[in-house]
């Protein structure tokens, strides 16, 4: 379903992606670990059409989403890592834009929008503006929204940052359910190795951009010789901690955070 | 066709949820025509121009339809940094119409505001002369809209951060309102400022909003009227090019 071969992705100097490799089958939940700026949100952007690769070969179901970028598109679903909701907006006007753009029916989308939004326990506040959810309340809302349609390949990228554990459980139980009843091939991001255990089928670990190891967690771990996935990450990827730079939209988002403050 | 609608009708939400973005908004085109307008007034008159107020008001008005299509089309900035410009690009709708969706809200947007700014001119005392052109007067105000929605469109798809604003502000924004004779006569003017205000596209919708309004025309209306045209044609399809190049 996902085909990757030699994906290079370079920033003027910097080699954000490094001759990246893998395949995804149809059906399959993959996860994609690494550290902190390894390239985890950067092969994603690429392979959803937000970036063009700099060299390689990304295939979605047999199209490339740097040619054919509406047809790919139409195959997948995402949820970004970093918000990507309308504050302006309520919760319910955010579901509409997102399901006339996916082309859901307004009668499958009046219900879908319902069961979501209070499957997330979001229904009570779907009239208010989405600027006044918590970050949490945010989170959930962008979850829902990317299970509105249900497309063949859903992308997660850190889908379980910030979320509280019960909203967490809900997040893989209803990832698993369209998993295992609709075929929808999941590939996820995460830093929490416990989760990737739990729901992934295979995994691939990327550092520095390049991949390092994949195969299932059960694989990975026995190649390490290590008992649990979190051991095996720590052995493949080192124990220094990574940061990545604030890049200008981070910093843009505090700069208008200072700005709204004042005048809100 | 649906998503056009659906990002045309966010815009206008979002418009009329920020109430006090309206009023704040109404501010600088109330500065300019109650305060330039009166104050001018006594030294025009007595250089034989006639009435300053009734002069400058369509300037005025083509000002705010200015700068609020213009700043629609930066609003795409925004939309970057708050991460909702991401949830449109990964939609399968085609750019075009994801671009031609936002783009039109900011229009109708901007002509809202103009409106709101005709309204108040007329209410400290501006009369037009001629009442049954204001279909036309509508329509140049559209013109300026599109022509300027397309520009910001065209900048705010390469703009990554807020710095480039005050940039844009300063050096195109604000040349584009003073050289476009919304302030003062085309007429008589030497050759250096003619031939700027002659490459202003709003020059041409004062002219062409003066002379719906005023029945006054420098340019004559049909060439305010074509030279818009064929311009925001041209800027929407550089806009439109723009927008499906974006990266994020």
């Amino acid at each position: 379903m996902i085909r990757v071969q030699n994906l290079v992705k370079t920033f003027g100097t910097f080699t954000a992606v490094n001759d990246v490799s893998f395949e995804v089958a149809e059906g399959e939940i993959f996860a994609f670990l690494g550290p902190n700026g390894a390239g985890k949100t950067t092969t994603i952007k690429m392979l959803t059409t937000l970036l063009k690769p700099t060299s390689g070969e990304i295939e979605l179901d047999g199209l490339n989403p740097a040619v054919k970028q509406n047809e790919a598109r139409r195959r997948f679903g995402i949820v970004f890592q970093d918000p990507s909701l309308d504050g302006d907006l309520t919760a319910e006007e955010n579901m509409e834009i997102h399901g006339v753009l996916y082309h859901v029916p307004h009668k499958v989308r009046r219900q879908r929008t319902e069961t979501l939004l209070k499957q997330f326990e979001l229904w009570e506040r779907r009239k208010d503006q989405v600027k006044k959810f918590s970050g949490g309340m945010k989170r959930r809302l962008e979850i829902a929204r990317g299970f509105l349609h249900t497309p063949k390949i859903l992308f997660l990228d850190e889908p379980t940052l910030g979320l509280d554990p019960q909203s967490r459980n809900q997040l893989w139980t209803h990832v698993k359910k369209v998993n295992e009843a609709e075929k929808v091939t999941v590939f996820l991001t995460t830093h929490y190795m416990d989760e990737a255990e739990r729901v992934a089928h295979r995994v691939g670990v990327i550092d520095h951009g390049k991949l390092v190891a994949q195969g299932t967690p059960q694989a990975i771990k026995e190649q390490t010789g290590t008992t649990s996935l979190e051991e095996a990450f720590l052995k493949l990827t080192g124990s220094t901690i990574r940061d990545e730079s604030a890049g200008s939209a981070d910093q843009m988002r505090q700069f208008a955070k200072m700005w709204q403050g004042g005048r809100r | 066709m649906n998503a056009i609608y659906i990002l045309w009708l966010r815009e206008l939400k979002r418009y009329t949820r920020s109430r006090a973005q309206i009023v704040a908004s109404l501010g600088q085109p109330m500065l300019y025509l109650l305060v330039l307008g009166f104050g001018l007034g006594p030294v025009f008159q007595r250089a034989g121009n006639g009435n300053y107020f009734q002069f400058v008001a369509p300037g005025v008005i083509s000002m705010s339809v200015l700068f609020s299509s213009i700043f629609s089309g930066l609003g795409l900035l925004w939309d970057r940094q708050f991460g909702f410009l991401k949830e449109t690009l990964v939609a399968p709708v085609p750019r075009i119409q994801i671009m031609i969706g936002r783009t039109l809200g900011g229009c109708t947007v901007a002509v809202i505001q103009g409106l709101l700014v005709t309204l108040i001119s007329v209410i400290a005392g501006f009369r037009p002369s001629n009442y049954s052109a204001i279909p036309v007067a509508l329509g140049f105000m559209l013109l300026i809209a599109l022509t300027f929605a397309a520009v910001g469109v065209a900048i705010g798809s390469g703009l990554q951060d807020m710095q480039g604003f005050q940039l844009i502000m300063n050096f195109l924004v604000l040349p584009i309102y003073f050289l476009s004779g919304a302030m003062f006569p085309l007429a008589d003017q030497k050759l250096p400022l003619r031939i700027a205000t002659g490459i202003d596209p709003l020059s041409y919708g004062v002219d062409g909003l003066r002379s719906a309004l005023l029945g006054i025309s420098f340019y004559g209306r049909f060439t305010d009227f074509v030279v818009l045209a064929v311009l925001a044609t041209l800027l929407m399809f550089f806009g439109a090019w723009r927008f499906s190049k974006i990266e994020i």
